[in-house]
């Protein structure tokens, strides 16, 4: 009964999230369709070729997009990870004040965010330009990068590295030996999510990219509301959301395989408490 | 052969070690000296707080001390790094890699000093069998029972092949039952390979049962240092008889001709109280007894208390409060008159304290 219950509601969740993709996947290789037809008379390649022709800017823009996620998620993730260190192991005065600050972009609503970041970053000279842009990136992502290693951080015991080095590990030992793997998964959670935020990223991208630099949310954004172009709309759709699909099923596939390989099958007698502080 | 020295320096020496924490104004080991010899086992006991971790930290390097040398061998390792110090700690936690199994566990040493795979592996099976775990060499920590995994640790740290092996609380995370075989298994392999080993507890009687010696410290400074039955006979002062479970302290002075004199009389003192003057008479309360006779105090007792299987009784003397530890049988009650007999074998005077 309850695994009958379970089931129902996970299939109506992927309906639920599915179902708005459909159209999209339709629209995107619809050719002629005319009232009152419910699906396309024929379907086609053309708005795809329509996409790859370069004054679309469609590859160029998911190239940005590409770049500053990628970038964002690499830099997010190891401010992330040196402030949560800092913050669980170190346990600095007034944390709690720092937290906070490092958790204040989202707690401010987004355009008073924007407006501010917009402002300081033009005093800078950084405005209008890529660099700009991805490290505007950084001021969404890091709240949940920190978020997220401080909860890699929160069973990590420091011992195990300075176990590691009283039994001969150097420093860069001890980082490929015993940190990363032990924060792996939180790791790679946090980049999945500052990659996600930074691939979505739409307001920080245009106050401070300036027009200069387009991403794939913009271009979505001008093509949706200005060219009336519905099957090259539902291209840059699916292309704005099939990456995080993916990285969604790769990161899960990892972390299944992470946990595989560190628990085994539990042993008969199931003393649960072998490691307690290390990793559960 | 690592383990073995042809030096007669001691394996381990912290001199005059003082280590204050940012923040605090007070020093946490304050001009700590501390030998170990070669190959012994030394126990490191105190209260928590006395600077029992911060000396294991400062010993293996983990800690750089504000002031003061740490020699391994003869040889100054003061700011040597840990990688190259040679000084291998185990936690109360094993702090085994969650990823690796037993064997590539114990492997690590190993392969952190650029010994191939198949060498390390091979080397750790020995050290896996030696605490007895090699049957279990391809399981992950998580598989593991705390005692088993501490094994491992163990097996680890032997593996590194150290200068000075360091246990801070290593089995204080365990069953009691426990806690003694690995008591033995400790005393054993540490025989075997005779690595120069700190033990440091909190627990006077894992301290007496496996160390050569036994350091006390208490609030950052060394209060004695000896051979566990020494310390327990020949406290060298007030505090170091009470930390050890001796409350009894009465008031006096030793006169010149070795006697105690007080307000019960004077008193006679074995031959190796060598101290004259102004002191406290000790004795631990297992080794009193009610009796009757000539060699007996009045006393009236004050409480009665079980302890165990044993009882605990305070009774007042003229010279002040004797803790009495009673086998088990009927003991007498509060206020009634008793006659304790304070064996002279087992008296001791320490100066007094200031």
């Amino acid at each position: 009964m309850r695994r009958a219950l379970h089931s129902a509601g996970f299939a109506l969740l992927t309906v639920w999230i599915a179902a708005p993709l459909l159209p999209l996947l339709i629209w995107a290789f619809a050719g002629r369709w005319v009232y009152p037809a419910l699906v396309p008379q024929d379907f086609t390649l053309r708005a795809w070729d329509q996409a790859a022709a370069p004054q679309q800017q469609v590859i160029a823009a998911t190239g940005t997009s590409l770049g500053l996620a990628l970038t964002t998620a690499v830099t997010a993730t190891v401010l992330g990870a040196l402030a949560a260190r800092g913050l669980v192991l170190y346990r600095p005065p007034a944390a709690g004040l720092v937290r906070l600050l490092l958790l204040a972009p989202v707690l401010v609503p987004p355009f008073a965010l924007a407006v501010g970041v917009q402002e300081v970053f033009v005093r800078a000279g950084l405005s209008d330009q890529p660099a700009g842009v991805a490290l505007v990136h950084l001021v969404p992502a890091l709240p949940y990068t920190v978020l997220v290693m401080i909860g890699g951080y929160a069973t990590y015991d420091v011992r195990m590295e300075q176990t590691a080095r009283t039994l001969g590990a150097s420093r860069s030992a001890v980082l490929r030996h015993v940190t990363l793997p032990a924060l792996a998964p939180a790791l790679l959670a946090s980049a999945t999510l500052a990659f996600l935020v930074s691939w979505s990223e739409y307001l920080m991208t245009v106050l401070v990219g300036g027009g200069v630099v387009t991403t794939l949310p913009l271009l979505l954004f001008s093509t949706a509301a200005g060219s009336g172009n519905q099957a090259l709309t539902a291209v840059l759709g699916i292309l704005t959301v099939a990456p995080p699909i993916l990285l969604f099923g790769v990161g899960a596939a990892l972390l299944r395989r992470h946990r595989a390989a560190w628990a085994d099958a539990e042993p008969a007698s199931s003393s649960s408490s072998a490691a307690p502080g290390i990793e559960r | 052969m690592p383990f073995l020295s042809s030096t007669s320096a001691p394996g381990l020496r912290l001199e005059r070690i003082t280590v204050t924490y940012p923040g605090h104004r007070e020093p946490v080991l304050d001009g700590l000296d501390l030998d170990v010899d070669d190959g012994r086992l030394l126990a490191l006991l105190g209260p928590s707080g006395c600077g029992k971790t911060t000396t294991v930290q400062v010993a293996s390097g983990l800690l750089t001390p504000g002031r003061g040398a740490v020699y391994l061998r003869g040889t100054e390792v003061t700011r040597v790094p840990p990688e190259h110090r040679g000084a291998a700690v185990v936690f109360q936690q094993p702090m085994l890699l969650p990823h690796r199994t037993a064997l590539d566990n114990v492997a690590f040493p190993a392969r952190m000093r650029g010994r191939s795979h198949r060498d390390a592996r091979t080397s750790a099976l020995a050290h896996l069998e030696r605490v007895g775990l090699d049957a279990l060499a391809d399981r992950y920590p998580r598989q593991l029972s705390g005692g088993q995994a501490q094994r491992v640790a163990l097996a680890r740290a032997l593996a590194a092949e150290p200068a000075v092996l360091l246990l801070d609380e290593p089995f204080s995370a365990l069953d009691p039952s426990l806690r003694h075989t690995m008591r033995d298994l400790l005393t054993t392999v540490q025989r075997e390979l005779a690595v120069t080993t700190v033990l440091v507890t909190h627990d006077q009687t894992e301290a007496a049962a496996v160390a050569d010696t036994v350091a006390l410290l208490d609030r950052g400074g060394l209060l004695q240092q000896a051979q566990p039955a020494d310390l327990y006979a020949r406290p060298a002062s007030l505090a170091v008889a009470r930390f050890l479970g001796c409350p009894t302290a009465l008031p006096g002075h030793v006169t010149p001709q070795g006697r105690f004199a007080c307000p019960l009389g004077e008193l006679d003192l074995p031959d190796a109280v060598a101290h004259r003057g102004p002191g406290h008479l000790v004795i631990r309360p297992e080794a009193v007894q009610l009796g009757t006779g000539p060699d007996t105090v009045a006393a009236v007792v004050h409480s009665v208390r079980p302890e165990g299987a044993f009882t605990a009784l305070v009774a007042d003397t003229a010279a002040g409060p004797v803790h009495v530890l009673l086998p088990p049988g009927r003991p007498p009650a509060p206020s009634e008159h008793v006659r304790l007999h304070l064996p002279v074998a087992h008296r001791w005077v320490v100066p007094r304290a200031g």
